[in-house]
């Protein structure tokens, strides 16, 4: 089981949480978050002067799929989040040890 | 006509001024100031526009108004009779407006008090504690705003001088920047200084507020309705458009881009700047007035401010000492006699017109600047002017209030 963190822009979560369903991929845990890459933010100008704004609003998903279904749940959302310029975001892949469904107390893939 | 019969066009032209102006404070200025901190503030800054509007509208009708306006004692005060309006009734005439009820010039001149103190609150918001701000606003009115209205406007010694002042450029403007100034400087500056407005939505309805209530405030200067309060209309109209769009393009030579708040600030620096002179210049001096006062105010914000090193938090001296101050300049040269008879300038032949709005201006900057440093020193010594440095770091609607603007 893997969990995919994918860190995507804000205006970007409806069509890729529907690609998503698209793909029968329907749990999903959304935060709001704020966070910066490499470019370290933007500039804002008020009143004549400079602010560097240094952390930008980003929506988080987290998901949990089988081992199969990672690299359909990855590209899907690629495809969707992309746009090509700075500020994307990034996916963030990890192993994870079990699952528990509290209503049944079933584990592993079983609970996914 | 008769010039001392009660006029209805004029009553219920007052009636709507009245209202008008009540609009720009609250919740004009309060959502203008609101929008600009961050968010941890923003009811902070609402309430000391509402609580300030409440509190000089408590105390005008009990003294502060009779001070101010009632019969004229040696040039300096009104003879403070008929506290509580006791004794008048709703059929007495202003004394000063004669064709207009006095209760309604009464509310008229008490939203123009409400909201000179409620604009010095944009230079202290986010360190004020706001039990001081409860004792500062009753007593700077009392102490500050009703001399200086009465010399003005009340018939006191500056009127009789001959000094121009319309609406409120020295009695209002300059008089709440200059208090501005020095309260912001006795505070000391805030730990995180930056200007990041939280939601400038927020400001650009304030500042619409502001100037559709401005309409009242000088068009109703007129006290009547007619020729004068159309003329001083057009002229305020005038004078914020060109302050918006000069602001505009001083942004775009200094950054390259056009800003919102940019322009809200200089449509609210043209209002500032019309408001001594709207009943007496023309459009064209509107046209120069209104252009002209963005320059200034920039300049104060941009220059002055970080050469002095004062945390003028939503810079109210920039905006309204200084446009307040070149607005009540210009009145000395633009004032045209065929617009007002009451008023001759440089540019029409009276010089004098220019000794008369210096000696006003001079008036105000040393009367309010002195009683606002004496009235911080009394405040600090006694109740404490500033907020813990935590309470200051968490925020003042958590930490003073116990309530938060936004629940997400």
């Amino acid at each position: 089981m893997k969990e995919i963190t994918a860190i995507i822009r804000p205006d970007k979560l409806e069509v890729v949480k529907n690609a998503l369903q698209e793909i029968k991929c329907n749990g999903v845990t959304v935060t709001e978050v704020k966070g910066r890459g490499r470019q370290l933010g933007v500039t804002e100008s008020y009143r004549g002067r400079d602010y560097k704004v240094d952390l930008l609003p980003k929506t988080r998903l987290e998901i949990i799929v089988n081992d199969k279904d990672a690299d359909d749940v990855i590209d899907t959302i690629l495809k969707t989040a992309q746009t090509g310029d700075i500020g994307d975001g990034k996916i963030f892949i990890s192993p994870v040890e079990d699952v528990v469904r509290i209503r049944t107390g079933e584990r592993g893939e079983k609970a996914v | 006509m008769d010039p001392t019969a009660l006029n209805s066009g004029d009553t219920a032209w007052m009636l709507t001024s009245t209202a008008l102006v009540m609009l720009m404070t609250v919740p004009g200025v309060a959502l203008y100031y609101g929008g600009l901190v961050k968010k941890e503030n923003v009811l902070n800054t609402l309430f000391m526009s509402l609580i300030a509007f409440s509190i000089t509208s408590v105390i005008w009708v009990i003294y502060a108004y009779q001070l101010a306006f009632g019969t004229d004692v040696g040039g300096l005060i009104g003879n403070g009779a008929n506290l509580f309006f006791s004794g008048i009734s709703s059929t007495t005439l202003a004394p000063l407006a004669p064709t207009i009820p006095i209760t309604i010039y009464a509310a008229f001149e008490l939203v123009f008090a409400a909201i000179t103190v409620a604009l010095i609150s944009g230079a202290v918001v986010g360190r004020m504690k706001f039990k001081a701000w409860l004792a500062f606003v009753p007593l700077w009115i009392t102490i500050v705003y009703v001399p200086i209205s009465h010399w003005v406007w009340g018939g006191g010694w500056l009127a009789k001088l001959g000094a121009l002042d319309f609406a409120g450029g020295t009695v209002v403007h300059l008089d709440c920047g200059i208090a501005a100034l020095v309260l912001c400087i006795y505070l000391g500056s805030r730990k995180d200084i930056r200007l990041l407005p939280h939601n400038l939505g927020y400001s650009v309805i304030g500042a619409a507020l502001l100037w559709f209530g401005w309409f009242g405030f000088n068009a109703g200067s007129a006290l009547a309705a007619g020729g004068l309060a159309s003329s001083a209309f057009l002229a305020t109209n005038t004078a914020t458009a060109a302050g918006m769009i000069s602001w505009m393009i001083i942004d775009i030579i200094k950054t390259g881009k056009p800003t919102v708040l940019g322009a809200i600030t200089g449509a609210v620096c043209g209002l500032v700047a019309i408001t001594p002179a709207c009943g007496y210049v023309t459009v064209t001096g509107a046209l120069i007035i209104g252009f002209a006062t963005s320059f200034f105010s920039y300049y104060a914000m941009t220059w002055l401010k970080p050469r002095f090193g004062y945390d003028d938090s939503l810079d109210v001296f920039a905006v309204h000492g200084i446009s307040g101050l070149w607005g009540a300049l210009a009145t000395g040269l633009f004032a045209a006699p065929f617009i007002n008879s009451l008023g001759v300038g440089l540019f029409y032949g009276n010089p004098m017109q220019m000794v008369w709005q210096l000696i006003d201006i001079g008036t105000v900057v040393v009367w309010s600047g002195g009683w606002t440093l004496v009235l911080a020193y009394v405040l600090d010594k006694t109740i404490g002017l500033r907020v813990e440095q935590e309470e200051e770091n968490e925020g003042l609607d958590i930490t003073l209030h116990e309530e938060s603007g936004y629940r997400i």
